[in-house]
């Protein structure tokens, strides 16, 4: 046995989308490219101190083209956009637009949790990600409050213009939601 | 001084005390909030933003155009509406060929982005728009707490794009919240995020509520009587969060949390059942008790 030219361990160009850093820089950031590793945005996380997350690691990937590693991993889903990265980025690295210019891929090649597809159905539902119950229409009519809010909740046609921008920009196609029935196929 | 209101989804459809209290403050400052009827969610960043750009700008555009069509700047008092709407507001500005791939969609509900309004947040607003002094003149009720402020993620940052106040020490909302009387309490990593934004509080809870526990453990260390966010998102975070804490871990936190215009809505003389806060998860009787107590002699 020998391991001359074992490739399991290694990067090899089957792994790399050479189109892969080009999208990032054009959907994310152009300063994707002037990373030199440093390291200090995981040393700012605050989810990389409890989860398998790695900025540094997700940058350097990002970078080097390895599209199918990070948009498959399910820690790219563990920043919370808290910016501490990139704040402290020592290159001034839009770090938080590369995150979520690689998730908007991961989205496209169908990486999508349900919960979150929820949150789209919600809002091309009744146009808000949380619309009002019960509960708290009793409870504004109590304070003094309009019943419901002068939202799309109080305007069908304005419900319907967000519903046609969802189509327009084919989000209901993306999540898979279902017109009819007002949920995601299936 | 008029502004269009943005109210987004979690304060008006879940802790309607906020809009409340906002509401009353404002009449009190003589600032003019006008609704923007048919706006929808700003929409959510964490979701929107991390799916498709697009589709998030598009639906931003759409609210700003409400906005623009009012002749207003609009006034929002949640980070995650401010950080979506600023953000998409300055892309559509300054990106010319994304702004006509937008108002392409616009233009089938006969709208147009045009860039004529600016999104401001509401403490913002008070601060630098309103001021102190004229804010304490509102203020009925000297409040004899102790608060941890909680500035969240997306009211300062990015602070390149936003410029509102220093991100790692800041002091806009400590100065907010000691007009009332109340005593902006130190504690440790205080500029840490509560966990839920980016999408985190949907895709995997319990690591939102790790976070969140961080948070209330060095509050608690501190010695607060009650949190104030500026932020309904991480209202509901702290809020309801914080039972999601106490079952995870077996703890038994229970420290009130307020949004900054429901502190300013008890500092007016609004009752906590104005401000809603009897509704909210964590009980408010001992943080009422606190208020109502005869002052010490000294």
């Amino acid at each position: 046995m020998t391991l001359l030219n074992e490739s399991d361990y290694l990067i090899t160009e089957k792994d790399v989308d050479p189109e892969f850093k080009d999208l990032i820089m054009a959907n994310g950031s152009e300063s994707l490219a002037i990373c030199y590793q440093c390291g200090t945005c995981s040393g700012a996380c605050p989810s990389g101190r409890r989860t398998p997350y790695m900025i540094r690691r997700l940058v350097r990937k990002a970078l080097m083209g390895l599209k199918d590693d990070i948009i498959s991993d399910d820690a790219l889903w563990m920043c919370t956009t808290c910016y501490e990265c990139q704040e402290r980025c020592p290159r001034d690295i839009k770090i938080v637009e590369i995150v979520k210019a690689v998730r908007n891929v991961a989205a496209k090649e169908g990486y999508m949790a349900k919960a979150h597809k929820m949150t789209g159905v919600y809002v091309a539902k009744t146009g808000h990600a949380v619309p009002i119950n019960d509960a708290t229409k009793s409870l504004r009519k109590e304070i003094g409050l309009d019943e419901l809010p002068a939202t799309t909740h109080s305007h069908p046609e304005a419900l319907e213009e967000v519903q046609t921008l969802i189509k327009a920009t084919g989000f209901d196609e993306l999540i898979g939601y279902d017109w009819a029935s007002g949920d995601l196929k299936e | 001084m008029a502004y269009a209101y943005f109210l987004g989804c979690i304060m008006n459809n879940r802790y309607p005390g906020v809009e409340k209290s906002t509401r009353v403050l404002m009449d009190k400052l003589g600032v003019e909030l006008a609704d923007m009827e048919g706006a929808s969610c700003c929409p959510a960043p964490g979701v929107f933003g991390s799916f498709d750009k697009e589709t998030w700008a598009t639906i931003a555009a759409r609210n700003i155009t409400i906005a623009e069509d009012m002749g207003s700047d609009i006034l929002t008092e949640c980070n995650g509406c401010f950080g979506s709407l600023h953000e998409a507001n300055d892309l559509l500005k300054e990106d010319e060929e994304f702004k006509s791939k937008v108002n392409g969609s616009l233009s089938e509900i006969n709208r147009e982005f045009q860039g004529s309004s600016n999104v401001r947040h509401f403490a913002e607003v008070l601060y630098n728009d309103v001021g102190l002094e004229k804010i304490s003149e509102v203020l009925e009720k000297e409040l004899n707490l102790n608060i941890a402020v909680h500035y969240g993620c997306h009211f300062l940052k990015p602070s390149d794009e936003l410029q509102i106040d220093n991100p790692k020490k800041p002091k806009i909302l400590d100065e907010l919240v000691e007009i009332t009387g109340a005593k902006s309490v130190d504690y440790a990593d205080k500029m840490m995020c509560c966990g839920a934004g980016g999408g985190l509080r949907a895709r995997d809870k319990a690591v939102t509520t790790s976070f969140t526990k961080e948070k209330l453990d060095n509050m608690t260390a501190a010695g607060v009587d009650a949190i104030v966010d500026v932020c309904p998102f991480c209202h509901m975070q702290f809020d309801v969060g914080q039972k999601e804490v106490n079952e995870q871990y077996g703890t038994d936190f229970a420290i009130p949390v307020l949004h900054l215009a429901q502190l300013y809505g008890l500092a007016m003389g609004l009752s906590p059942e104005e401000c809603t806060l009897d509704k909210q998860i964590v009980d408010p009787t001992e943080l009422m008790n606190k208020i109502n107590a005869p002052k010490a002699e000294e």
